[in-house]
């Protein structure tokens, strides 16, 4: 590889004696490349040994070099049977170890739009989603065997490590929790009384209000928040922790992950969310009667009373009873993801994302069985 | 290569201070076209930072930096694009992308340059992936999927991506068993030969000092003590020199190299 390349010197492949000589030219480097591919694909060859020149050769780099081996390689014959003169001492040693490199048969491109690929990639995708299911059943049996052996007293709860997550999971999320369910009373209520008023029902609104979020959206929507909020923060916390290898470095010092990283998380969100979910049930009653207040001519003492009376203290107990269900969804997917996250920090958050997917998809479909298993027992 | 070697790397009182801390007190350096230049010095001693500053990672403050004959102490980064297509770093891991295959990495650098067709391109990332010593099968894993030795080889295959004419190279058998040390020697020293680069290279590896290069540079106090071959480098009397050389590591590297153990079974093509 000499260093000056005359720019000036064009590039080229020139096929002499019927395809049997062919004559190098220019710089045969990366930068000349696509305009030599180009006079270099449609070559036509002579079978047989050829006659290589190379003495007008300016430059020479392995991607030069494996045009020339492509080239010849159309031959059909070895390259030691090729005459190849005129090439320097450094150009040849080049030559001769790129050869020596080169793979025999070419690197296959997979095809991208084969039925069989498609087949094949529904297959790996159903058996993944089943892996998934086993993996989770696994992780919420064993997270409850160490629940059992903590009331034994087998193990031990780690109360530093928990109060600090309840205040993380819990204390922290209080504002944006409560905002967002007020946001949201105050929409279901000017939503629910427009369509209300044409049936002249408008004071429906309350129960409109306090039925959907007592049963429903308090409980759902503290989850889908914690879900993103601290599902999410659990899987980078342990993934961070596996890829760094901590998690090996605690089974080694006679330690146990569960016990030590996800019965902390798991106790904090159960105690929390259900206390979430009230101060979300609250605050979402809250929107929707200032909006009944200001805007739908709805005395305040009215919404009181017809809050009181109309509203059974059932359906309270119905979205309360859901909140500890899904808490424990949450935990336990944010830590299991954490746990199977592996090396890379792409890894990591591959996994964050699959966590909050997951854990939002499990706590819609459970509160749909909760749905109907209420409804069944006319609840 | 005969007569005088051109100048590809040249250093002149080469200033670096972080803080109150000067790490550099005017480093003067000449690296020639073609050889393999060693840089050793004790821990802080500023060896990264030089090959930093060099690179244009850190602005230095003072001195000037010339590189294949052009200063570029000053150059912003538009400026200074023409010289990194002709300059490849391996990095200590080889911070290879994470989200994407051996091979993909190595097109990287293609792909961003030049515009070749796919089936070529696919060819010419294989065959310096195969030039690393890597096997075939090697090109469609990701690197979470690959050994730390292996991990070097393919960053050594990204950083061979559009043939550069120097080649840093940042404690490139840190972190590898002796074996590996030893393999990975022999196949920079097999590459400059083939593809005729200028080598740069960082290293605590006394090993590497005798086997591989050329010359030795010694880091020390904020200068240059010395730039020469390493078997006058090692009689030097600078006290960090001596200990370095004449310690059990020094020794032991110098005796297998005495008695030619570890001699270069110089791969010539075939």
């Amino acid at each position: 590889m000499s260093a000056v390349v005359a720019p000036h010197v064009p590039a080229e492949l020139q096929v002499e004696n019927n395809g049997a000589l062919l004559r190098l030219r220019g710089a045969w480097t990366l930068a000349q490349l696509d305009r030599l591919i180009a006079s270099a694909e449609g070559v036509r060859l002579a079978t047989g040994p050829l006659q290589v020149d190379a003495s007008e050769l300016a430059d020479l780099d392995t991607a030069g070099v494996l045009l020339l081996l492509r080239t010849l390689r159309k031959s059909g014959q070895p390259l030691e049977a090729h005459a190849i003169t005129g090439l320097g001492e450094a150009d040849t040693a080049l030559l001769q170890l790129l050869a020596s490199r080169l793979e025999p048969q070419r690197p296959q491109r997979e095809g991208h739009f084969q039925f069989r690929l498609v087949l094949e990639r529904i297959g790996a995708a159903v058996m993944r989603f089943l892996a998934t299911a086993r993996d989770f059943l696994g992780f919420v049996g064993l997270v409850i065997a160490t629940l059992g052996q903590l009331l034994i007293r087998k193990r031990r709860l780690r109360w530093t490590s928990t109060v600090f997550h309840m205040e993380q999971v819990g204390l922290d999320a209080v504002p944006i929790v409560a905002l967002l369910t007020f946001l949201v009373g105050a929409v279901v209520a000017f939503v629910g009384a427009t369509a209300l008023r044409d049936f002249g029902a408008e004071v429906f609104t309350v129960e409109l209000v306090s039925i959907s979020f007592l049963r429903e959206f308090g409980v759902l929507l503290t989850a889908i928040l914690l879900a993103g909020r601290s599902g999410s923060a659990f899987t980078a916390q342990i993934g961070s922790m596996k890829s760094r290898e901590e998690l090996d470095a605690i089974q080694v010092l006679g330690l146990d992950a569960i016990e030590l990283l996800v019965i902390p998380r798991l106790i904090a969100l159960l105690v929390m969310l259900p206390l979430l979910a009230f101060i979300a049930t609250v605050m979402g009653i809250l929107g929707g009667g200032l909006v009944g207040i200001l805007a739908l001519d709805i005395t305040p003492g009215m919404f009181l009373s017809r809050l009181n009376e109309m509203t059974d203290i059932s359906h309270f107990w119905v979205g309360m009873s859901k909140a500890p269900v899904f808490a424990f969804l949450i935990a336990v997917v944010g830590c299991m993801e954490g746990f199977k996250v592996e090396g890379s920090a792409e890894s990591v958050g591959r996994h964050t994302t699959a966590s909050v997917v997951q854990s939002i998809f499990l706590v819609i479909v459970v509160d749909a069985m909760f749905a109907m298993f209420f409804m069944e027992l006319d609840i | 290569m005969s007569a005088p070697r051109e100048h590809i790397i040249e250093v002149e009182g080469l200033r670096n201070v972080f803080g109150k801390q000067v790490v550099h007190d005017g480093v003067d350096l000449t690296v020639l076209r073609g050889e393999v230049l060693g840089v050793v010095g004790g821990s802080g001693a500023g060896k990264s930072v030089l090959m930093r500053a060099i690179l244009g990672l850190k602005r230095p403050d003072g001195g000037r930096i010339r590189v294949f004959g052009e200063d570029t102490t000053y150059l912003d980064a538009d400026a200074r694009k023409p010289f990194e297509r002709r300059i490849g770093l391996l990095f200590q891991d080889g911070a290879l992308f994470s989200s994407l295959t051996v091979a993909e990495n190595v097109k990287v650098p293609l792909q961003e340059y030049y515009d070749l067709p796919a089936e070529f391109l696919d060819e010419l990332a294989l065959l310096k992936i195969r030039l690393t010593g890597l096997p075939a099968d090697a090109a469609h894993k990701y690197p979470a999927q690959l050994s730390g030795g292996m991990r070097k080889r393919a960053g050594l295959a990204r950083a061979l991506a559009l043939d550069p004419e120097i080649l840093f190279l940042d404690e490139p058998t840190s972190g590898l068993d002796p074996i590996g040390a030893a393999d990975f020697d022999d196949l920079i020293r097999t590459l400059a030969n083939a593809l005729g680069l200028t080598v740069f290279l960082v290293t605590h590896d006394m090993d590497s000092l005798y086997n591989l290069c050329d010359r030795v540079a010694v880091l020390a106090d904020g200068k240059m003590i010395v730039v020469d071959t390493v078997e006058v480098v090692e009689r030097h009397p600078h006290p960090w020199i001596r200990e370095c050389f004449q310690g059990p590591r020094g020794r032991s590297a110098m005796q297998q190299h005495d008695h030619g153990q570890v001699a270069q079974p110089h791969p010539s093509g075939a």
